[in-house]
């Protein structure tokens, strides 16, 4: 029982995690539709900016967080102006092909500027693990986790605020609805792309520091960005509230499912069960949990 | 190829249907030919002969890949996994069972053929990015499967040594001979490709790509056509994957991950999306690439730096001008390098008049 309820609860806080990543992928198909193959690596560029102030020019913490917030929203800004822009009426496959382009210059980027070798990004935050007791269950929780976790759930509602209330939120759902209705509604249409890409720089932003604090930066950290499609999918693609039920989902599942099958199998679970959770979502499902029901039959 | 058109009076319906119409073109097409089987192979050496082995090897796959995402406008990001199956179909059929290299071959491809229809079955419900992360679905399972199922791989990490490949009694072994084989099989890849389009199904996909709903209204049957541009373009997948492992020697699933898939959409993009000539400019343009470009940065990267940054350089720097090259295409050049070349070819029609 220990066991598994050790496995449900590092899950969910995982989740919480994941939840952050696929925000900024939720928030730029939401307002743009298009498909950010990227965002894994955004954070890993993230990752790698805040490691580098703060080991190589010594910058304090809090100044870092805000430069990183800034460099990731001009970079998000820079993305949309020079690559996407010029994408907008194309094919789908284009826009996929482009940020998986976008990936591969990430990439190559941050180990050349930095350097290849892992770098850890240290917090002030107290590394022992701690028991919980719940109800006779004792399970093992890192502080570090709890932290990320807050930040995450603290950002989602921030996110979902902004979406669902204030008046840039509500021009951004009615770009997304449609595009030449909002151009006619007098929404200036370009604006809100751009700050689609801006948000989901500053989501990125977050993802690099705690993702990086926790894996330590180097390009394999990039590879948190696939687990983004299988949360999503569940989620609902452009939904909000999708991205954290998916998160959290996504987390218990590849967490138990781990726990139980990997000693048997010789480990590689993680990567594996999301993608089958996710084709049966496909199958039953494709617009996800909270998704709009708009998909296509052909 | 550069010629004019003029005085090609076409008199019957096979003439307007040839592959090419125009005399000289035929003409340069043999001549290509014979310069690629009977020229190039005896003066060239060992290494460009590698290089050459390597191309042809990725213009079976970029043709294939092609076939599905060009012409039929269905996205697969999991090409690089229907190749693992080809691979290693081939490579127990040629230890286990011993079986000669003209089975091996066409098994694999159609043993990816197989496993490409079930990976593509969802294209009956869904398209576009849906499509694109259930293939990229598809190429995790398939990975995980084959890393992690003994009877396939032999366990975690295995990857399975292959015997040369012998034609009756001829053994395959330097990489002239390869070269002859893998030449063949390529050049059988882009006259297959090249008719494929003059048929009915060709035909279909082409109008599946175009608008899936006004095809349908005119009579195809879409599930069934796409599901064979999913069967053609694995089978293409399958025969690249069996190539690899007949010139490597070995077969190994981190050939084939989802870096192998994203290679080989670069190759289409770059070299035209929907053509058989862009998939071939494509796939020598990104075999080329790397080799380049380790000739350039060591050359000039050697004066600056030491030899493990200069290492380093070359990595990141070929990630970067891979992603750059993408989307640049993209955005400036979105029918790749064959568009360029009619641009090219366009200008000298009439040249050296106006028009």
């Amino acid at each position: 029982m220990d066991f598994f309820a050790l496995l449900v609860v590092n899950g969910l806080l995982v989740g919480t995690l994941y939840s952050l990543i696929a925000l900024g992928f939720v928030l730029i198909y939401k307002a743009t539709d298009a498909i950010n193959f990227a965002q894994g690596e955004l954070v890993m560029i993230a990752g790698f900016f805040v490691a580098a102030l703060i080991q190589l020019y010594r910058v304090p913490l809090a100044a870092t967080v805000a430069i990183a917030v800034l460099a990731m929203m001009l970079l998000g800004f820079g993305i949309e102006r020079v690559m996407l822009r010029p994408l907008i009426g194309r094919p789908v496959i284009a826009v996929i092909m482009a940020t998986i382009g976008l990936a591969a210059i990430l990439k190559g980027t941050g180990p050349l500027v930095w350097g290849a070798e892992t770098k850890n990004l240290p917090l002030p935050i107290p590394e022992a693990p701690f028991l919980v007791n719940v109800l006779d269950v004792v399970v093992l929780v890192s502080p570090i986790q709890l932290v990320a976790a807050g930040v995450s759930l603290a950002f989602l509602a921030v996110f979902g605020y902004i979406f669902l209330r204030s008046r840039m939120g509500i021009a951004m759902r009615a770009v997304a609805d449609s595009q030449q209705v909002a151009m006619a509604m007098g929404i200036n249409v370009e604006r809100y792309f751009a700050l689609a890409w801006a948000m989901a720089g500053i989501v990125s932003a977050l993802g690099g520091i705690i993702w990086g604090n926790l894996l330590g930066v180097d390009v394999h950290l990039a590879l948190v960005g696939l687990k983004v499609f299988p949360v999503v999918i569940l989620g609902g693609l452009d939904s909000i509230p999708g991205a954290v039920v998916g998160g959290l989902i996504v987390g218990v599942v590849e967490g138990v499912a781990a726990g139980y099958i990997d000693p048997y199998v010789g480990g590689g679970t993680k990567d594996f069960v999301p993608y089958l959770l996710m084709i049966l979502a496909l199958m039953v499902r494709p617009y996800g949990i909270f998704g709009k029901e708009i998909i296509e039959r052909v | 190829m550069i010629h004019r058109e003029c005085g090609v009076l076409k008199t019957s319906y096979a003439a307007d249907m040839a592959l090419y119409p125009v005399p000289l073109a035929r003409w340069t097409v043999g001549a290509i030919a014979a310069a690629a089987f009977g020229v190039f192979p005896l003066l060239a050496g060992d290494y460009l002969l590698s290089i050459a082995n390597l191309a042809a090897i990725a213009v079976v796959g970029a043709i294939g890949l092609n076939i599905l995402t060009g012409y039929t406008g269905q996205i697969s990001l999991g090409h690089g996994a229907f190749m693992s199956v080809g691979a290693y179909t081939a490579a127990i059929l040629a230890t286990r069972a011993g079986l000669p290299v003209w089975v091996c071959l066409p098994a694999g491809g159609a043993m990816a053929a197989l496993v490409g229809m079930i990976v593509g079955s969802p294209s009956l419900r869904i398209k576009g990015l849906y499509l694109a992360i259930a293939t990229l679905a598809g190429q995790f399972v398939i990975e995980w499967t084959i890393n992690h199922v003994t009877w396939i791989s032999g366990g975690v990490q295995a990857s399975i040594y292959v015997p040369r490949p012998a034609l009756g009694g001829l053994l395959i072994q330097s990489q002239r001979e390869m070269y002859y084989f893998i030449m063949t099989v390529a050049a059988l890849g882009v006259v297959a490709a090249l008719n494929l389009f003059r048929t009915r199904a060709g035909r279909a996909f082409i109008a599946i790509r175009d608008h899936d709903v006004a095809a349908e209204i005119i009579g195809i049957h879409i599930f069934r056509y796409k599901l064979l541009a999913f069967a053609i373009s694995s089978f293409y997948a399958g025969v690249t994957g069996v190539l690899y492992t007949y010139y490597l020697g070995i077969a190994n699933y981190e050939q084939f991950t989802i870096v192998t898939s994203i290679d080989f959409l670069a190759m289409i993009i770059i070299g035209g999306l929907g053509s058989i000539l862009g998939s071939i400019f494509g796939a020598v343009f990104l075999t080329l690439l790397p080799i380049v470009l380790r000739y350039v940065v060591e050359g000039i990267g050697g004066l600056f730096f030491t030899i493990p940054d200069v290492l380093n350089l070359i990595t990141n720097v070929q990630l970067i001008l891979f992603g750059a090259l993408i989307v640049f295409f993209l955005v400036v050049e979105p029918e790749g390098l064959n568009k360029l070349w009619r641009n090219i070819k366009d200008y000298f029609r009439v040249w050296p008049f106006a028009y």
